[in-house]
C-alpha cells in the first residue's frame, strides 16, 4: 500500500501544487478551520472539520453565467466560459464527498448545467477518513460512514496511531494524484486507525415516511419558533444547492450572476401579486427538512443531507438537523 | 464549452399592444432563424419562457400564442415590478431576452372528438389564450368549445378585439361577464362572479374536458361547480405559476412539495393537484 508520514501534508499539497493543481485544503484560519485554497505557509489542519464545505468550490457563491454589453437601447451578448481550473480536494470528509452525489444529479437533471460539470470535471476529489467525530456529527444516520468512499478519487486513511495516511486511489484521477505525489508517497505497510465512532441519533426511513404524512403537522410551528431565517444553514451545507439569478449593470456591460440562495430566506417564493406560499419561518422550515428528507429521496431516491454536522455547529438558534430528526423520529414513536 | 443553458436568445419585438391598465401583449419575433427553428420543434401549447431584459432580469410569462402559428411568439404580461417594468418600456423594434419553451403542455391530442369548456379570469386569460387559439385552429378536430371568461371591470378584459371576433365566431360560444359594479352603462355581457356565472350556464360534462385559470380565489370557487357539474378531476385541466429563476428544474424555487412547476407543469390536472400539498400552493 502506498503510505506517506501524517506530518507531510503540507509536502504533498505542495507537490500537487508544483504539478499545477489549485490545492483546496481544510487550513488553520485564525481560530476557525476553513477549506480554501492552500499556499506555502499555509497549515493544513486535518483534526477538525472545516466550517465550510466542499461545495464552494464546485459551485461558488456568486459566478457569471450571462454577459452583455450594452449600447443605448441595443444589447450584445457575450460569451462566458466558466472558470474551472484544475483542482483537487484534498482532505476532505466522506460527508462532503457523499454529496457530490445529489449535487452531480440536480445539476445534470434533464439539462446540464455546464458551469458545474466544467468545475466537477476539472476537480479531484480526495477524502479523508475521520479519526474522531464531534457530537454534531451524524453521518450514520443518513447513510454514510466516517470513511466513506463515496464520492473520492482517492482517499486518506489516517494509519498506526495517526503517524502515517494510507494513500487509496479509488479513479484513475485518484492514480494521476498519486503519480503526481512522486516518491512522497512509499510502498509499506501500515495498519489503518479504527474510523470515529458516530453513534446513530435518529432512523432516517422512520423520518421520510413521518414527512410524508405530516405536511400540517403542529410540531414544524414549533420546531421553527427559534429560526432567524438567516440562511447560515444552507450555505455551510455540502448538499444545499438552490440559487438566485440576478443582473447588474452599467450603461455599457451586463452582468448576469448566479448567487447562493436559500428557501429559509422570506424572499425565496415570494410572488410578484404578493402571494408569499411560504409565508412564514415555520412554512420556510418544513420546507427545508421535506426538501432533504421527503421530496429528493422520492424523485432521485438519495437523501440530500449527508450527517456533516455543519448546521448543528453554525446555528446559534440550536436548530440541528440532528437534532429535528431526533425529534420527528420520536413524534412518529408516540403517534404509533 | 457546450451549450449554455441559461442563455437566452434574442427576439424582437414587432408590435405592441395595451390590453388593460398595465397590461401589454408583445409579439415577438426571434432574430436568428436556427432559434425560431429550434423553439417550434419543442413548442407545445402550455409551456412557457423567461422573458427578459440584460440589466433587469428575467420574468417567467406563459407564451400566449399557439404552435400553429410558427412566424412569431407572443405574450401578455402586467407592469408589476421590476423586470416587468424594464419590459414594459420597450418599444417595437427593440430587442429582448428569451429562454424557453420549458415546461410540460396541454395533452389537446388526447381531446380530439370532445367538447371543451375554456373558463379564465382576469389576467389568467393569456396562459388559455395559446389553447383557445391552437383548438380554434384545428377546429374541426374538436366538438363542441365554450368560453366562460369574466374580469373585475370591463377595463380589465384582456384581449378585447379577440373575445369580439370569438363571440362572432357560430363556432364558439362565448359568455364574457364582469364583477357586480365593474359594468359599464354600455357593457352587453354578464354582470357576476365567474364560478357564480358558470353555475348559472351549467355546461354538460359529458365528453367534457375543462380548461380553468384564473387568480387563487377564482379557482377555489370554481373547481366545486365542476365537481358539482359532474366533471371528473382527471378532465379538469390548470396552468399554475410560482416564482422562478431557472425555469429548468435547478434552482430549486418553484417546488410545490415534490412536484417543479417547471418540469412537472405548469399543466396540471385537478387530480395531479389535489395530490399535492395545499398549504405550499
Amino acid at each position: 500500500m502506498k503510505v506517506f508520514d501524517a506530518n507531510k501534508l503540507n509536502d504533498l499539497a505542495a507537490a500537487l501544487a508544483a504539478k499545477g493543481y489549485r490545492v483546496i485544503a481544510p487550513v488553520q484560519d485564525g481560530d476557525v478551520v476553513r477549506l480554501a485554497e492552500w499556499a506555502p505557509g499555509a497549515k493544513i489542519q486535518p483534526g477538525v472539520i472545516p466550517v465550510n464545505s466542499a461545495k464552494d468550490f464546485l459551485l461558488p457563491r456568486s459566478e457569471v453565467i450571462g454577459r452583455y454589453s450594452l449600447d443605448g437601447n441595443d444589447f450584445t451578448p457575450q460569451q462566458v466560459t466558466p472558470e474551472a481550473p484544475k483542482t483537487v480536494l484534498l482532505g476532505v470528509r466522506p460527508c462532503d464527498a457523499m454529496s457530490l452525489a445529489a449535487l452531480d444529479t440536480v445539476f445534470n437533471w434533464d439539462y446540464a448545467d455546464e458551469f458545474y460539470n466544467a468545475r466537477r470535471a476539472a476537480t479531484t476529489v480526495v477524502s479523508l477518513a475521520c479519526a474522531s467525530a464531534d457530537d454534531q456529527c451524524f453521518c450514520t444516520s443518513v447513510g454514510g460512514r466516517p470513511d466513506s468512499t463515496a464520492g473520492a478519487d482517492a482517499i486518506l486513511r489516517p494509519a498506526d496511531g495517526a503517524k502515517r495516511f494510507i494513500f487509496d486511489a479509488l479513479s484513475e484521477k485518484g492514480q494521476v494524484i498519486a503519480a503526481a505525489a512522486g516518491d512522497l508517497l512509499t510502498e509499506a505497510v501500515a495498519t489503518v486507525d479504527a474510523p470515529a465512532d458516530v453513534p446513530q441519533r435518529f432512523d432516517a426511513r422512520t423520518v421520510t415516511r413521518w414527512l410524508a404524512d405530516n405536511f400540517d403537522s403542529p410540531l414544524w410551528k414549533e420546531l421553527s419558533l427559534t429560526c432567524l431565517g438567516c440562511g447560515a444553514c444552507a450555505y455551510a451545507c455540502p448538499a444545499c444547492h438552490c440559487f438566485d439569478i440576478q443582473d447588474e449593470a452599467t450603461r455599457t456591460q451586463g452582468v448576469r450572476y448566479r448567487n447562493w440562495d436559500t428557501c429559509g430566506l422570506g424572499l425565496f417564493t415570494l410572488h410578484a401579486s404578493g402571494h408569499n406560499p411560504r409565508p412564514d419561518q415555520s412554512a420556510r422550515w418544513r420546507q427545508r427538512v421535506m426538501h432533504k428528507f421527503c421530496y429528493f429521496p422520492q424523485r432521485f431516491e438519495m437523501l440530500a443531507c449527508t450527517g456533516c454536522g455543519r448546521c448543528g455547529r453554525l446555528c446559534q438558534a440550536g436548530l440541528a438537523m440532528a437534532e429535528v430528526c431526533r425529534r420527528i423520529d420520536e413524534a412518529s414513536k408516540v403517534a404509533k | 464549452m457546450t451549450e449554455n443553458v441559461y442563455q437566452p436568445t434574442t427576439m424582437r419585438i414587432a408590435s405592441a399592444r395595451d390590453e388593460a391598465p398595465d397590461v401589454r401583449t408583445f409579439r415577438l419575433e426571434f432574430t436568428d432563424e436556427a432559434a425560431r427553428a429550434k423553439f417550434f420543434e419543442k413548442y407545445r401549447v402550455g409551456m412557457f419562457g423567461l422573458y427578459g431584459l440584460p440589466g433587469a432580469g428575467e420574468s417567467t410569462f406563459c407564451v400566449a400564442s399557439p404552435p400553429t402559428r410558427t412566424g412569431y411568439v407572443e405574450c401578455t404580461f402586467r407592469k408589476t415590478g421590476r423586470v416587468t417594468a424594464a419590459l414594459h418600456d420597450r418599444e417595437v423594434g427593440q430587442t429582448i431576452t428569451y429562454r424557453g419553451p420549458y415546461g410540460n403542455y396541454f395533452p389537446i391530442e388526447t381531446w380530439r372528438g370532445r367538447n371543451i369548456l375554456f373558463i379564465a379570469g382576469g389576467i389568467a386569460l393569456p396562459p388559455m389564450r395559446s389553447v383557445i387559439w391552437n383548438v380554434l385552429d384545428r377546429r374541426e378536430e374538436f366538438a363542441k368549445v365554450a368560453i366562460v371568461y369574466g374580469a373585475r371591470t370591463v377595463a380589465d378584459l384582456v384581449y378585447k378585439h379577440e373575445l369580439a371576433e370569438w363571440g362572432q365566431r357560430g363556432d364558439v360560444q362565448l359568455t364574457t361577464t364582469v364583477d357586480p359594479g365593474g359594468e359599464t352603462p354600455d357593457w352587453k355581457g354578464k354582470i357576476g362572479f365567474v364560478p357564480t356565472v358558470l353555475k348559472e350556464l351549467a355546461p354538460g360534462s359529458e365528453n367534457c374536458v375543462a380548461v380553468v385559470c384564473g387568480p387563487p380565489i377564482m379557482i377555489k370557487f370554481t373547481m366545486p361547480v365542476l365537481t358539482d357539474l359532474c366533471f371528473k378531476p382527471a378532465d379538469i385541466y390548470t396552468t399554475l405559476e410560482n416564482r422562478m429563476k431557472c425555469g429548468i428544474g435547478k434552482c430549486g424555487r418553484c417546488n410545490v412539495g415534490s412536484v417543479y412547476v417547471c418540469k412537472d407543469g405548469p399543466v396540471f390536472t385537478l387530480e395531479q393537484l389535489n395530490k399535492l400539498p395545499q398549504g405550499d400552493l
